[in-house]
């Protein structure tokens, strides 16, 4: 199958305390998952704007993921609902455009969680996969 | 009628949540009809929950609760037994189709000696 | 352009293992800004870390990237490797290629792959840095203490010991609080006042603690280390200094009606007034409500058996000015109103009362001299009925009563029955509960001693309702266990009343801009690992403000509190974590958006002067952040709609420039 063999582009927004913290454990623990990912570090998710994750679009990424720490535990007390609520209506907003709702997600991952965060990579990056080539927002004067 | 279905027929029409009831009593210990059931108030939550319906449907003491809403007004946790009563008394009736009143019929049964008030209970009762 | 130095490192075979660390280092090479760039076993070595302050002296580099282990591991040593080296440590970014390459991919060529990717992304970030200074404040070398009860004592007592001055605001005349009205304590029945009033004493000796009593904190500015505190010190009519609490002036006023609040209503006192024998400022005060001097001037009689000369009828509020490098909330709680609770007849008969009034009625210094009588006619109580979680876990919908347990309440109530049934062996003492809740050392040995040793009859149910008739109660009850319904003509009924944070913590919140939960109890900066820190820098939880606890608990909870207090105060300079929000002044609309996400009251608004064309100025509103208080979370820097707001360290260009360096 032409679809299953695709290897997306996925870019991984962790927060400083939980998510990233999680990959590490997930490292440490030698859980695999595909190499397809990419985080980037930041220091809660709240500091994520929805331009990162247009701009990631439009420079031919074909997945999105942000993690924070679950709700109630963020390091900065509220963070991640911010996330939440920012997230739920730029999501919807994508919809709107067109992109699937497959092609970007909220996880909470604790620093405790390396196994979820490997099982959570390794589903989306089967799901991106499977929705192919990231053709609508992908600003074609970036393409690779 | 399975033991799911009358369970969820009856959290459906009162609108209750036997779920969230902690067990303390004090609608037992609250309720003025207390000796005359055979099922107190907080045992009735809990049957409700899980799934006991028809003892309930049976028992004499059904018809023994005043319906005084004091159970409903002193609960801490909001549960409103009162209204569970309400509802297993409906699945009785409802149940019972066969006295089912329809409007037609009613006229039959008015003359001098009955109420009307009588009438229009009767109505309002059997024609769920 | 930054001259940018990439330093790969093996791991031993760590990294070296998955990822080809010689095409990685070779692939960097060419990338923008690097000038060197080199690969090596152990980076974090001694050696590895010399090769780096080389290549920086060397090659004049301006920032490294150091593609190795997590940033959580070593990011430190190779900023402080930078920082010997002569470069800001900011300069420094780690490449994880370990923990989320080397280690998660089994294929050469997939993990050597992505680790130049992931190299690339820290040098499009480190091309962007800029030197970071953490901005420093001065600590101001003295706490604040709000609540004088015993979790603000204990507070005050141990900061006070490190050798660090404080100040203690509390808005009674008498510090002391809930305990210094209860009279024996749980598990142990050590009497309150016994081991209360000489820590009192304590803090009023100490030469480090200053009391402000019958004062009130009115404003709150500046930040962590730096707190403006404005506190109203009430007038209470008495000069504090002169009065020598002889109490002359208590016994010859005439205005004896006034209900005691410290004997909560129960007996009567004057309108001058000591509250308690044991009162810390032992001084009068006179209720201006009540005096009848003060409300028109008739009577002086207080001012003329003064010995001392104290009274002082024209004394005015006073506002004392101070600043604080640290303050402790200790503002404790309150039994919650039993209006809403027709049920029990609280507000029908007098010999139903609440278990802080049964405190009062069996304390030797209480309304009945210890004895324990119906405060209706006196006599003594045969049957005694205790009803527990009266407004604790409750629904959040039902309109009265609150969602959490009190926590206190069983102990309390064993104790009640315990100590009943020792003194006066005739009486019935029956305890409705729902569950009996005795987490904590020896709690639970003290329940079972009540039950065994002194027969406290504990029934499991709840009281439905109790209706006054003639001189009894008439209780009526269920037993769940037994399966019926009790009806029980009891002397006395005592409440286990919820209880509720004190009414002033929610405007202090507001002024501390300390965040609340829903039920106004003051909320930790991490539930587990820092439980008496507020979210807000400088701002300390102590005792039953951050939630219901007992005595034991709050005075642990007030010892960590001063720790935490003396750790901040024992520094001469506050260093702040530079990776701070700030707002372009150019940009910023006012519009204050960025203030009402801030987790911390970080933000503040001023009115700058800006130049205009034509020479000429205009005062625009603009949005300033304290880097003192920031703790860099970036909220903000996504609320602004104009795009102002910037996060030092994780600027909006660099994460863009991390994100087109993957999608390249």
């Amino acid at each position: 199958m032409q679809m299953s063999e695709y290897k997306p582009l996925i870019v991984a927004f962790c927060c400083n305390w939980c998510s990233y913290a999680g990959a590490d454990l997930a490292g440490n623990n030698r859980l695999a998952y595909p190499a397809d990912v990419k985080i980037i570090r930041v220091p809660c998710s709240c500091r994520v704007n929805p331009m990162f994750i247009l701009r990631a679009f439009q420079r031919g990424a074909d997945g999105v993921i942000l993690c924070g720490c679950h709700p109630g535990d963020c390091h900065y007390t509220s963070g991640n609902y911010f996330t939440r609520r920012r997230m739920a209506l730029l999501f919807s907003m994508l919809d709107f455009l067109g992109i699937e709702r497959e092609r970007t997600r909220v996880e909470w991952v604790s620093a405790a969680e390396g196994a979820k965060f490997a099982a959570t990579m390794n589903d989306f990056v089967a799901t991106v996969a499977a929705l192919g080539e990231n053709k609508r927002l992908e600003d074609l004067r970036c393409k690779r | 009628m399975s033991k799911e279905y009358l369970r969820d027929d009856i959290i459906r029409s009162s609108g209750v949540n036997p779920k969230k009831c902690m067990k303390c009593g004090k609608c037992s210990g609250t309720c003025p009809a207390y000796d005359e059931m055979e099922y107190h108030p907080h045992q009735f939550v809990s049957m409700v929950e899980t799934g006991d319906i028809e003892p309930l449907m049976a028992s004499k003491g059904l018809y023994r609760c005043l319906t005084c809403f004091a159970c409903v007004d002193r609960c801490p946790r909001g549960v409103e037994p009162a209204k569970l009563v309400e509802a297993v008394r409906l699945a009785v009736i409802r149940q019972q189709g066969a006295n089912h009143l329809s409007a037609e019929t009613v006229a039959a049964f008015s003359d001098d000696e009955t109420p009307q008030q009588l009438l229009v209970s009767a109505f309002r009762k059997y024609s769920k | 352009m930054q001259r940018v130095g990439v330093f790969v490192c093996w791991c031993g075979s760590n990294i070296a293992g998955t990822v080809d660390v010689q095409a990685v280092s070779e692939a960097l090479k060419n990338e923008p800004g690097v000038v060197f760039s080199a690969n090596y076993q152990y980076m974090c070595s001694q050696a590895g870390q010399d090769m780096i302050k080389q290549a920086i002296i060397e090659h004049k580099l301006t920032g490294i990237v150091v593609c190795s282990c997590s940033p959580r591991m070593h990011e430190a040593t190779f900023r402080k490797t930078a920082q010997a080296a002569g470069i800001n440590p900011y300069m420094v970014e780690i490449a994880n290629i370990r923990e989320q390459c080397s280690w998660v991919h089994k294929e050469m060529e997939i993990g050597t792959e992505k680790a130049i990717i992931l190299g690339r992304a820290a040098i499009a970030k480190v091309n962007l840095n800029a030197p970071l200074t953490p901005g420093e404040s001065p600590v101001t070398k003295r706490a604040l203490v709000i609540g004088g009860g015993i979790a603000g004592i204990q507070t005050a007592l141990d900061i006070a010991d490190a050798g660090f001055c404080v100040d203690i605001v509390e808005k009674k005349p008498t510090i002391g609080g809930k305990m210094a009205q209860l009279d024996k304590t749980f598990p142990t029945l050590d009497c309150a006042a016994c081991i209360l009033t000489p820590k009192m004493v304590d803090v009023a000796q100490h030469e480090k603690i200053r009391i402000f009593s019958y004062s009130e904190v009115e404003e709150v500015g500046g930040f962590v280390g730096n707190f403006d505190v404005k506190i109203r010190k009430h007038a209470r009519y008495v000069n504090e200094d002169i009065c020598t609490g002889c109490g002359d002036c208590v016994s010859k006023c005439p205005m004896k009606k006034v209900p005691n609040e410290f004997n909560l209503g129960m007996d009567n006192r004057s309108a001058i007034y000591i509250p308690f024998a044991q009162a810390v400022p032992k001084v009068a005060t006179i209720d201006p409500n009540a005096c009848n001097m003060i409300k028109n001037g008739k009577c002086g009689l207080c001012a003329r058996v003064c010995a001392a000369g104290a009274i002082d009828y024209t004394q005015q509020d006073e506002i004392i000015e101070e600043k604080y490098g640290a303050i402790v909330v200790a503002t404790g709680f309150n039994p919650i109103s039993m209006d809403q609770f027709d049920e029990f007849a609280y507000n029908q008969s007098k010999d139903v009362i609440t278990s802080l009034e049964f405190e009062r009625l069996t304390n030797a210094a209480g309304p009945s001299a210890g004895k324990l009588l119906r405060p209706s006619d006196g006599k003594h109580p045969q049957t005694i009925v205790f009803v527990q979680c009266v407004g604790s876990r409750c629904d959040a919908c039902a309109e009265k009563g609150k969602e959490y347990c009190s926590k206190i309440c069983c102990m309390y109530t064993a104790k009640h029955a315990m100590l009943t049934r020792d003194k006066y062996p005739d009486t019935d003492v029956y305890v409705f509960y729902i569950d009996v809740r005795t987490p904590g050392k020896n709690f639970d040995e003290f329940y079972r001693r009540a039950v065994e040793e002194y027969g406290v009859h504990y029934i499991k149910g709840m009281v439905g309702k109790v209706t006054p008739q003639g001189d009894k109660l008439k209780v009526q009850a269920s037993d769940l266990l037994a399966n019926k319904q009790l009806h029980i003509d009891a002397d006395l009924v005592v409440l286990a009343a919820a209880i509720e944070p004190d009414a002033s913590a929610r405007p202090l919140a507001t002024m501390l801009t300390a965040s609340m939960d829903t039920n106004d109890f003051f909320t930790e900066a991490h539930p587990k690992l820092r439980p008496v820190e507020s979210p807000t820098a400088g701002v300390f939880l102590s005792g039953a403000c951050q939630g219901p606890k007992d005595i034991p608990e709050t005075v642990s909870q007030a010892g960590a509190a001063a720790a935490k207090v003396i750790g901040l105060l024992a520094k001469d300079k506050l260093q702040g974590n530079p990776c701070v929000a700030s707002a372009n002044e150019m940009m910023c609309n006012g519009c204050s958006s960025c203030e009402r996400v801030c987790p911390y009251g970080a933000i503040t608004y001023e009115n700058k002067e800006f130049r205009m064309p034509n020479r000429t100025t205009a005062i625009r509103r603009v949005a300033s952040v304290n880097p003192a208080v920031c703790q860099g979370c970036g909220a903000c820097t996504v609320a602004c709609p104009s795009g102002a707001m910037d996060l030092r360290g994780f600027a909006n260009k660099q994460i863009m420039a991390e994100v087109d360096a993957i999608c390249k």
